[in-house]
């Protein structure tokens, strides 16, 4: 194996630096004890943490965010298992047209997808805004649940399965007995990452919003158009530590090669 | 009897994306091929007859194509860095480059208005050193998109790129230079050609990414549009549904174009597949 260059190694930290530099330097920010953002801040200080939590709407749409997620990628579940499950486990005519259906979602732009939502389902069908928020996010997260699951059940060997049901067992029984626990971990990580998709989302919320109607990255969005304090900065290592944590937890259940091997 | 299992385990899930997705986005393409009941391409025609749109669709296809090339450029020899790395500082370097990736597009693009404003620490620093008298004009501007644009897409190549480059043999370079051949002619002889579906791959996702975004846009650009900023200003303020309309069609046929471009290209460039 061929010893990498030290100028290569030299690049590498430079180009990192490019990546990861204005995250901490947003962070750093966020500490700072002035009005306005400033690097390297002044002093140190919390206040801006505690701003997060006069500002009515940040905590507001914080709920609005978390519940749309967890309900969206319930959705997303019961919707996505039994699609990723039949696109593993069974050869049929329109296997792979029905496929390239679950992952079109990826394909579309999501600001066409926004609008035409808005336009139809709500304005159209009247459906509440919140309504078309958990639809957005579910169509969006089906087809991170359905590859990380598929790709959980190409290593399991389908012949245990065989095995449980001639041994008497229902295909139901079987499937929440053995295929499930076996698959847990892609599961997880599926949902995690699905999560992140659709808490982070914007290109679809931004169309989603209505009195009393929105997600935090949208808010996020709108009071940096009205206030430029530090309060973001404080908001996004906030959200940096959630990406963080969920980060890990797909680390320990996948290994981040998940990322790699598309 | 197991295909009615599987036609019957993708129905529901196969409906809710019909309905939900793409019966809505067929029917909003269609309406922009029909004007007062009567089919029509009028509204094509009054786009792209416009300088002002043709302006518009110009930037963003700018920016998106400069965002793709910087980013294969930046990233390639990072992504052949860390590939030749042992497992564990590996893992790291790709933890450190995925995780942006999973970082809010808000988050990482407000960390670009920090840096790039006219207060900003880029001004600061280059008026400190004496480099320039007054404050550059960065934010709110194509370059400041294309910085965020290129922040925001660059670990989708690194990750891409690093992919298939672990699938490239060592001895193969080793063969290569062993039969006379210099370390820049392996370079484009043997790894370029091998890495041709990473860099396909990751293109796509960039370029197309690029094309689409919103969030970095419409942060960064300030009053400077691009098609997905432009769209949202005609359903949202300007109210014009039909323009949107037209919009949301030509961003997905660009799109589509690309995807297709990009795969034949890929298909014609690897044939072997080798690292595929």
């Amino acid at each position: 194996m061929k010893k990498n260059s030290p100028l290569l190694g030299i690049y590498t930290f430079l180009i990192f630096l490019f990546l990861l530099g204005p995250l901490l330097i947003i962070s750093a920010t966020s500490f700072g004890p002035n009005e306005v953002l400033k690097f390297p801040p002044d002093g140190f200080s919390f206040r801006w943490y505690e701003n997060i939590f006069e500002v009515d709407m940040f905590m507001k749409t914080f709920v609005t965010s978390i519940i749309v997620s967890f309900a969206g990628n319930i959705l997303a579940l019961l919707l996505g298992v039994p699609a990723a499950y039949a696109l593993s486990r069974y050869d049929f005519k329109g296997k792979a047209f029905l496929n390239a259906i679950f992952i079109s979602p990826v394909l579309i732009p999501g600001v066409v997808f926004g609008f035409t939502l808005l336009k139809y389902v709500i304005v159209t069908f009247q459906i509440p805004i919140y309504a078309g928020l958990l639809i957005g996010h579910t169509v969006l997260m089906l087809p991170f649940i359905v590859r990380v699951i598929a790709s959980s059940l190409a290593n399991f060997d389908f012949a245990v399965e065989e095995a449980a049901i001639s041994l008497g067992a229902g295909r139901v029984e079987t499937f929440f007995k053995i295929v499930l626990p076996n698959i847990k971990s892609g599961v997880i990580a599926g949902v995690i990452i699905a999560f992140l998709e659709s808490f982070n989302n914007v290109d679809v919320s931004v169309f989603m919003t209505g009195p009393g109607v929105s997600t935090l990255p949208i808010q996020m969005l709108t009071y940096v158009e009205n206030y430029f304090d530090p309060t973001i900065a404080a908001v996004s290592v906030l959200l940096m530590l959630l990406t963080g944590v969920l980060m890990f937890l797909i680390e320990r259940l996948l290994g981040l090669t998940y990322f790699t091997k598309r | 009897m197991k295909k009615r299992y599987a036609y019957g385990l993708l129905l529901p899930g196969f409906l809710f994306i019909t309905v939900f997705m793409i019966v809505p986005i067929a029917l909003t393409i269609g309406t922009t091929f029909f004007k007062d009941r009567s089919f029509s391409f009028e509204g094509y025609l009054y786009f792209f007859s416009d300088p002002f749109f043709l302006e518009i669709l110009w930037t963003t296809l700018q920016v998106a194509f400069v965002t793709t090339l910087v980013c294969n450029v930046i990233g390639f020899p990072v992504a052949y860095y860390i590939s030749k790395l042992g497992a564990r500082k590996k893992a790291v370097l790709l933890a450190l480059a995925i995780f942006p990736l999973l970082t809010s597009a808000v988050v990482r693009s407000f960390s670009w208005m920090i840096i790039l404003g006219r207060n900003g620490l880029l001004n600061d620093f280059l008026q400190g050193i004496g480099l320039i008298a007054e404050p550059l004009n960065i934010l709110y501007t194509p370059t400041a998109m294309m910085i965020g644009l290129i922040h925001l897409f660059l670990p989708l190549i690194i990750i891409s790129l690093v992919g298939v480059m672990e699938n490239i043999p060592g001895d193969l370079l080793e063969a290569a230079e062993s039969l006379g051949a210099s370390k820049i002619k392996s370079f484009w002889k043997v790894i370029v050609p091998l890495c041709v579906p990473g860099i396909i791959i990751g293109s796509i996702l960039v370029f197309v990414g690029s094309l689409t975004a919103y969030t970095t846009p419409a942060l960064l650009g300030g009053k400077q549009q691009v098609i997905s900023t432009f769209l949202y200003q005609n359903a949202m303020t300007l109210n014009d549904w039909y323009m949107a309309s037209i919009v949301a069609t030509i961003m997905i046929v660009i799109t589509f174009i690309v995807i297709g471009v990009m795969n034949k290209l890929a298909a014609k460039l690897n044939p072997k597949g080798y690292a595929s």
